[in-house]
């Protein structure tokens, strides 16, 4: 019965774990790093570099994330790409809370990270302050190499496992700090090394 | 700056002084001649309104306008197109802060709705006659106009977190 | 109080429509502007006409998040059954207050907030803000040539990378989901381009008072000969998989109609403006830059709908090749920017010989430089439509006041008029053959 319970209240993380459900847990764990889908936020500049990264050159979809489901209970993964501005906040928060657990926040942006360079009465100063942060990709807009690297950490750590265990805790997000690797003159081949980063 | 010598002291234009400004014609109705100023624009061949918008003069009273306009709070700016005559006309007339209210051109352009929102948004002006006079670009309940001068630009002090506080 | 609760407490307002039944004639005429397209005495029936519960209609909500790529609009349809009866867009989700900080930023500075208000050609945001800047410091006859050149370059490969996302979102939105990758692989050659010349691949602010910030590289012909080359093929391609499909003239033809009394009312302007035949462009018809100087057509349409538009845009693609390859030609040598002291940041090698330079760079970047009194409107042809500058000065390093006139502001008026009487799901035909973009809308 206390076997149950423990899985209705934290998933996979509850049950005392045997080699078994160790292996489940892991598998879980992976596919669920490997087939996250985006929820559709794109709000201004960053969503066309978004939309980018998504095409061809970029593709995101052999990380498995080319599926964007404009409805937040299909989604995981929330990228905020974008200036948030006061009348957008709640409506943020809405698809936020309409979003299913597990899910995961990328601010995308400087605009959506900190306010970027509108710090000013219109604009949000940072969506940490209405939504918790998993991972801040800065640049204004980050290239597509940048939120690559950017996704790329987040399924690290939801693969590791270490996000789902923080956010239980603290009710925060990751809020990990990725660097922004700068645009070069051709795309990112698979398993090429870039500013340090593998992709 | 408003280029007063390059003119006739008395070049009017439908009724209103003339000035040019680096080239560009302005005429500059009162609140009264607004309406009637602009029916005569589009006989003459403005058909399009491609921008209405607003300036607050307040910190900065003493600019140059044509004798006989008196220089008050607000300044609703339009700029006119002709397409067949391929040439602009810029209307600025003044409106005062204690009665901030004009005329609407929505019955003469309806492309003007929208920009009349904003300017009401942003400055407080009122329009009579507009058809929907409601804020566009801020939330409905929001308070204040953040266009006027007397509004702060609302910047947060930035703090790093590195710093030593 | 915690950032949530601050959040909730802004609501977006009761910015809502009431059922068509309670309203008046006046607001119905008003919905249809001031074109008439009902007589008088049509219309005071309506306003009179007891409720018919079979005649209800319902008010429903698109956006501000939806899956259209076209950003954060909301629409608000009133729809009787599948029909759409009236429309009201509600915008302000990305209102940054772009204006309030120009005010707050210097000349020099001024091109990196108003370069994302239309996010997708930020080189003519830039072009339009410089060409004001320079037409209040009496410098707009005396920037080089070369500059000019490169900055109509730039420009018209910007409206060959816009029109291209027009291309990949329109398709997109009406199914055809291919041409959202083929459209992005084409604008990603031009957007190499530009990060090899600017090097930014968005949001460059190249373009500044006074001339370019930097000159093009060494190479960049073959570069603009290989997209010019590579281009016109593609462009056949969606021809054969667009323009002559009958699934997509269905979508399309006679969708989102306008007249041209009508577009002219509402202050439209680019190939909104042209789709319903009348042949106005700015620049053929007030020519700025040397494109007067250049051989194009303006492509003008007759039906004024939807498929009118996107043919234009596509064309105008062709003719923007046409363009470039002119400018290919003509391309003179020289400075890239004007060489007044004044305005024009000495270049950094200079700085440690001589004390002058040191002392210009100073104030040019820390106090910025002043610019004469005056108001100036400027407006060139973006591939929106006609953006323009209307800047004021009072004799500071900063703007008193800037406004940027935004093409898609003016053309989302014409949404409801566009969509009245047709079907929902060819408002999202509609929305898309607009090709709003909301940076510029909200700024």
């Amino acid at each position: 019965m206390s076997v149950i319970r423990n899985v209705l209240d934290d998933g996979l993380g509850g049950i005392q774990h045997n080699f078994l459900t160790g292996k489940i847990e892991d598998l879980v764990k992976w596919s669920r790093s490997r087939s996250s889908w985006g929820a559709t936020f794109g709000l201004a500049c960053c969503a066309i570099e978004m939309m980018g990264t998504g095409g061809a050159h970029y593709d995101i979809a052999r990380f498995g994330m080319e599926v964007f489901r404009a409805s937040p209970r299909q989604a995981d993964i929330l990228i905020v790409a974008g200036r948030v501005s006061q009348k957008m906040a709640p409506v943020l928060r809405q698809v936020y809370d309409q979003m299913m657990e597990p899910k995961w926040v990328i601010s995308m942006g400087v605009c959506a990270s900190s306010g970027g360079m509108f710090n000013n009465y219109a604009i949000v100063q940072g969506v940490d302050q209405v939504v918790p942060v998993d991972v801040y990709a800065p640049g204004c807009p980050p290239t597509p190499e940048t939120l690559i690297h950017a996704i790329e950490t987040l399924h690290q750590k939801i693969e590791d496992g270490e996000l789902m265990r923080r956010r239980r805790e603290t009710g925060a997000g990751a809020e990990i700090h990725v660097t922004e690797i700068a645009a070069e003159n051709s795309p990112v081949t698979l398993g090429a090394t870039r500013g340090g980063v593998t992709v | 700056m408003t280029d007063m010598s390059a003119t006739p002291d008395d070049e009017s234009l439908f009724g209103a002084p003339v000035s040019y400004s680096r080239g560009q014609k302005v005429v500059h109705p009162s609140r009264e001649q607004y309406v009637a100023v602009l029916k005569q624009a589009i006989d003459a061949g403005y058909t399009m309104c491609s921008d209405l918008t607003a300036v607050d003069y307040l910190t900065h009273p003493g600019r140059e306008l044509p004798s006989g306009i008196a220089a008050e709070r607000f300044e609703v700016v339009l700029n006119l197109v002709s397409i067949t005559e391929r040439t602009r006309l810029r209307v600025r007339v003044q409106v005062p802060e204690a009665d901030a209210t004009i005329a609407s051109c929505f019955d003469l352009w309806p492309g003007t709705e929208a920009m009349e929102r904003e300017v009401f948004d942003m400055f407080g002006v009122r329009f009579d006659g507009h058809p929907d006079l409601t804020r566009i670009l801020m939330p409905e309940d929001w308070e204040g106009h953040p266009l006027r001068k007397d509004y702060a630009i609302g910047r947060i002090p930035v703090q790093f977190k590195g710093a030593n506080s | 109080m915690t950032a949530v609760e601050n959040v909730r407490q802004t609501s977006e307002g009761a910015q809502e429509m009431r059922p068509r039944s309670e309203l008046g004639a006046k607001e119905l005429m008003r919905e249809v502007g001031s074109v008439l397209r009902m007589s008088e005495a049509e219309a005071a029936q309506l306003g009179q006409m007891p409720t018919d519960d079979e005649d209800q209609t319902m008010i429903i909500n698109m956006g501000p998040q939806h899956p259209s790529t076209h950003g954060v609009l909301r629409l608000m349809l009133e729809l009787q059954g599948e029909t759409v009866l009236r429309c009201k867009p509600v915008i302000g989700y990305l209102h940054t207050g772009m204006e309030k900080t120009g005010e707050d930023l210097t000349f020099l500075q001024g091109g990196t907030n108003v370069t994302r208000m239309d996010y997708l050609s930020p080189f003519n945001n830039e072009l339009v803000f410089s060409m004001a800047t320079e037409k209040l410091l009496g410098i707009d006859g005396d920037v080089p040539e070369r500059a000019v050149w490169m900055r109509m370059l730039l420009s018209e490969m910007n409206r060959m990378s816009s029109h291209l996302l027009f291309l990949a979102t329109n398709g997109m939105d009406l199914g055809a989901v291919s041409m959202m990758l083929y459209g992005w692989r084409e604008r990603e050659e031009v957007l190499r381009f530009f990060q090899k010349v600017t090097g930014l691949r968005m949001n460059h602010n190249f373009i500044r008072p006074g001339g370019l910030a930097a000159d093009l590289p060494p190479g960049w012909r073959d570069d603009v000969l290989s997209i010019l080359e590579m281009l016109p093929p593609r462009l056949e391609e969606y021809d054969i998989l667009m323009t002559d499909q009958p699934i997509w003239r269905e979508r399309l033809q006679g969708v989102g109609v306008i007249t041209a009394e009508e577009a002219l009312a509402l202050g439209t302007s680019g190939p909104i403006l042209r789709s319903t035949g009348v042949p106005f462009d700015l620049r053929r018809d007030m020519p700025y830059l040397h494109y007067d100087e250049l051989e194009f057509d303006v492509i003008v349409g007759s039906y004024g709908d939807a498929f009118d538009r996107y043919a234009i845009r596509l064309n105008e693609i062709r003719e923007s090749i046409k363009i470039v390859y002119q400018i290919l030609d003509r391309m003179p040598s020289g400075d890239y920017r004007i060489q007044n002291k004044k305005v024009t940041p000495p270049p950094r090698a200079r700085i440690d010989e001589s004390m002058e330079a040191l002392i210009h760079h100073f104030k040019i970047f820390t106090e910025g430089f002043k610019v004469p009194e005056g108001e100036v409107y400027v407006g060139i042809e973006s591939p929106r439509g006609e953006i323009g500058c209307y800047i004021v000065s009072d004799g500071g390093p900063k703007p008193y006041r800037i406004h940027m006139r935004a093409p898609s502001f003016v053309n989302i008026q014409a949404l409801p008029h566009m969509m009245r009487g047709g079907l929902v799901a060819d408002a999202v035909a509609v929305i898309s053959s607009v090709d709003p973009v909301l940076g510029d809308v909200d700024r």
